[in-house]
């Protein structure tokens, strides 16, 4: 019982590297039991985890080196219900994802799942870990893990350069860390997240501090994709198998954000308290986040690269729930991420299922290809209504949690935002879904034949046909629908769970509650947690937005389908704003290695201009 | 004196950054990451150094003698194999580019957009 923090990290570590040296005799069966056997065991012991954390945050000392009066000597892992949930979704879209290849991913040999459990293993040690440096270790565990998932399929140029852009942009977004990580080392002698907060707390924010929050945060808003830290991540996760965008797209970007929260609330969030500005300066990059996700994603026709996008735009909304630095926000945003990562698990699965049936992910050339699959048409509606936040969706619980929390903190914009942002994101799905399986909208002009070039399977990047799709049955198989399924439907239980709302505000309290951390993990005093009297949110309101934001989005994919029934002077005037958004943010994201990290670059000394006029 | 450490860190990752930035060739790219990496081992370093302290090796010399902080020896360590591991795979993938699409130039990797 004592060791169960430790057997997430150690079990998949152990598999994997069995599973690795077996490869040669290994066979394919036992090798795909073993390892969605193994993802499910990690998807138990983190729920375990989860449940027991509710009472108080379990701490797991490395070696048995356990504080020596009140100054930690050793390495912790210290579970908090939000880490713990974070670690729970990784291990149920590993899962399901592992379930899916059981069946079309028949040309890779046991090193992917290997890799699949590297990976898994690094992001339940990252969200466990309470120590700074540990964090940083399992970040470029995963990291690595994930480079290689996404150029698995070398064969394609894309896939390279799409794993090479995302293995450098990232690298530095790492080295930034771990200069952040330096200059809290240097100024306080500790590593452990308690013990940084409890001695950084005790002076102002003084100009190191801040500088290594600046790099800490813009280190992790790479991986999170805030823009413009986000250039890379289209190729990366489109073009990646379908396998590993489930959990790219599900969980990865959301660690980002996860990891700035977690270092924000138990190391800066005393000397940092008084800085009102930070507010603003986090939700600027939020509501950019949101929109240019949003825009590119109704601008893709690459099934794959929608998604993504959707990824970016989810990104801003989550981080605007966190921005707002208050236990309403942080557990809205939470419970919205959470739903958000399984509803775009399942949409990956779904894409993948149209990819393996017809050998293609681009709309305009799949249009009415898709008739005789109703399931994955039913799952991709579904999906979109989730990413909309419509109840019952779990999307719509966290979407009404950060409503209330924007309306406390004097922000009720963010709601207009929010529907905004959802509709779009819905919209190029719907679109998407009718063109597909419906055979709606003509095809527009300048779209490729489905006989021209790039038409067909596996050329080039346009399709994202993987090697190793072996068997054309026109049916999708159990194994296939079951997984998206079962993702939708846990959406769906995380948003009628009853009392989830308390639960989840709880949680989120604990989570800002730094002195509480601290006195758990480095006295071992299990506190009774903290009360918030909250009154029950409100979800008239949350609802009729949600839905309204749902009518935008079928509207907006109905106009996009059948433009000329569009009134002349509101298609013309539309078409006069929306032309050169839509090309300058087509020009600005064409770019390669070189634009991302030069994006980087300055959108670090945009972020740390900001921060040195709100802390002056 | 005492900024030097600090000077040199800044430099590489900025040199290491602009090599970046401007690189026509995977293998440049990726070697100039290697630089930019190593601007946290002198970071590290230095963070952890004291003038006239011995390395943290506390056998045959009295107690209380003065060394230099392990930790972040021990830090810089770990960070070398990170770094020498992303590197690994970054040359595999590279050397993949160049197998199967016979160039090295990010640029000419550009998948066709729609």
């Amino acid at each position: 019982m004592d060791l169960l923090p430790a057997l997430p990290v150690a079990l998949p570590l152990l598999v994997a590297a069995a599973l690795v040296g077996l490869a040669p005799v290994c066979p394919r069966p036992v090798a795909d039991a073993a390892a969605v056997l193994t993802a499910a065991l990690v998807t138990l012991a983190c729920l375990a985890l989860l449940v027991i954390s509710l009472d108080g945050p379990v701490v797991y000392w490395f070696g048995g080196w356990t504080p020596r009066g009140g100054i930690a000597l050793g390495v912790a892992f210290a579970v908090d219900p939000v880490g713990a949930a974070l670690a729970t979704l990784a291990g149920v879209l590993a899962t399901a994802a592992l379930t899916f290849s059981w069946r079309i991913f028949e040309a890779v040999r046991t090193l992917h799942h290997g890799l699949m459990l590297v990976f898994l293993a690094g992001i339940v040690g990252f969200c466990l870990s309470g120590d700074l440096f540990n964090m940083f270790v399992f970040y470029e565990l995963f990291s690595v893990a994930a480079y290689a998932l996404a150029g698995y399929q070398t064969t394609n140029p894309g896939s390279v350069r799409g794993a090479l852009n995302f293995a450098i942009t990232n690298s530095v977004g790492a080295i930034l860390v771990l200069g952040g990580i330096a200059l809290l080392y240097g100024r306080t002698g500790a590593l452990n997240l308690a013990q940084l907060g409890q001695s950084l707390a005790r002076g102002p924010a003084d100009r190191l501090v801040v500088a290594a929050f600046l790099l800490l945060m813009v280190g992790f808003f790479v991986k999170a994709a805030v823009v413009p830290f986000h250039f890379w991540l289209a190729d990366a996760y489109a073009l990646a198998p379908t396998v590993v965008g489930v959990l790219f797209a599900g969980v990865v970007s959301e660690l980002g954000l996860y990891a700035v929260a977690r270092v924000y609330w138990t190391v800066f969030s005393g000397p940092m308290a008084g800085v009102e500005g930070l507010r603003g300066v986090l939700l600027l990059g939020a509501v950019t986040t949101a929109l240019v996700g949003g825009v590119m994603c109704l601008l893709q026709h690459h099934l794959a690269r929608m998604l993504a996008y959707a990824t970016v735009s989810h990104v801003g909304l989550t981080l605007a729930g966190f921005a707002l630095l208050g236990p309403v926000g942080v557990g809205g945003a939470v419970l919205y991420l959470l739903a958000d990562g399984l509803v775009k698990g399942a949409l990956f699965i779904s894409v993948g299922i149209v990819d393996h049936h017809l050998h293609d992910v681009d709309e305009r050339r799949l249009r009415g290809r898709g008739r005789h699959m109703p399931w994955a048409a039913a799952l991709m509606v579904a999906g979109a209504l989730g990413l909309a936040g419509v109840p019952p969706f779990g999307t719509f619980l966290g979407k009404a949690l950060m409503e209330e929390a924007a309306l406390e903190a004097g922000t009720p914009w963010l709601i207009g935002l929010f529907v905004v942002v959802a509709a779009l994101t819905s919209a190029a799905l719907l679109r998407a879904t009718g063109r597909v399986f419906l055979g709606l909208g003509g095809p527009s002009p300048g779209s490729p034949s489905p006989g021209g070039p790039g038409g067909g399977a596996g050329s080039g990047a346009g399709s994202g046909a993987e090697p190793g799709y072996r068997d054309h049955h026109r049916h999708a198989h159990p194994t296939q629908v079951a997984p998206a399924v079962l993702l939708l439907a846990a959406a769906v239980a995380v948003g009628l769970a009853p009392g989830i709302t308390g639960v989840v505000e709880r949680a989120a309290a604990r989570f800002t509650d730094r002195a509480g951390y601290a006195a758990a993990v480095l006295e071992g005093v299990a506190g009774p947690g903290v009360r918030v009297p909250h009154p029950p949110v409100p979800l008239a309101a949350p609802a009729f937005w949600a839905v309204l934001s749902a009518l935008l989005g079928l509207g907006l994919a109905l106009a996009a389908l059948a433009p000329e029934r569009v009134p002349g002077r509101l298609r013309d005037g539309v078409a006069r704003v929306w032309g050169p958004v839509a090309a300058t943010l087509r020009g600005l994201h064409d770019g390669g290695i070189g634009d991302s990290v030069t994006w980087l670059v300055v959108g670090m000394a945009a972020f740390g201009t900001l921060l040195a006029v709100v802390v002056r | 004196m005492r900024f030097l450490p600090y000077v040199v860190a800044a430099w590489l990752l900025l040199v290491g950054l602009y090599g970046i930035v401007t690189s026509r060739n995977l293998v440049h790219a990726i070697i100039c990451l290697s630089v930019a990496q190593s601007s946290t081992y002198i970071l590290l370093l230095s963070v952890g150094f004291r003038r006239g302290g011995t390395a943290p090796i506390f056998l045959d010399v009295p107690v209380g003698t003065r060394a230099v902080d392990p930790v972040v020896g021990a830090l810089t360590l770990t960070d070398i194999v990170v770094g020498a591991t992303v590197s690994a795979l970054l040359l595999a993938l590279a050397v993949q580019a160049h197998k199967h699409h016979g160039t090295l130039d990010p640029e000419r990797l550009k998948p066709e957009r729609d």
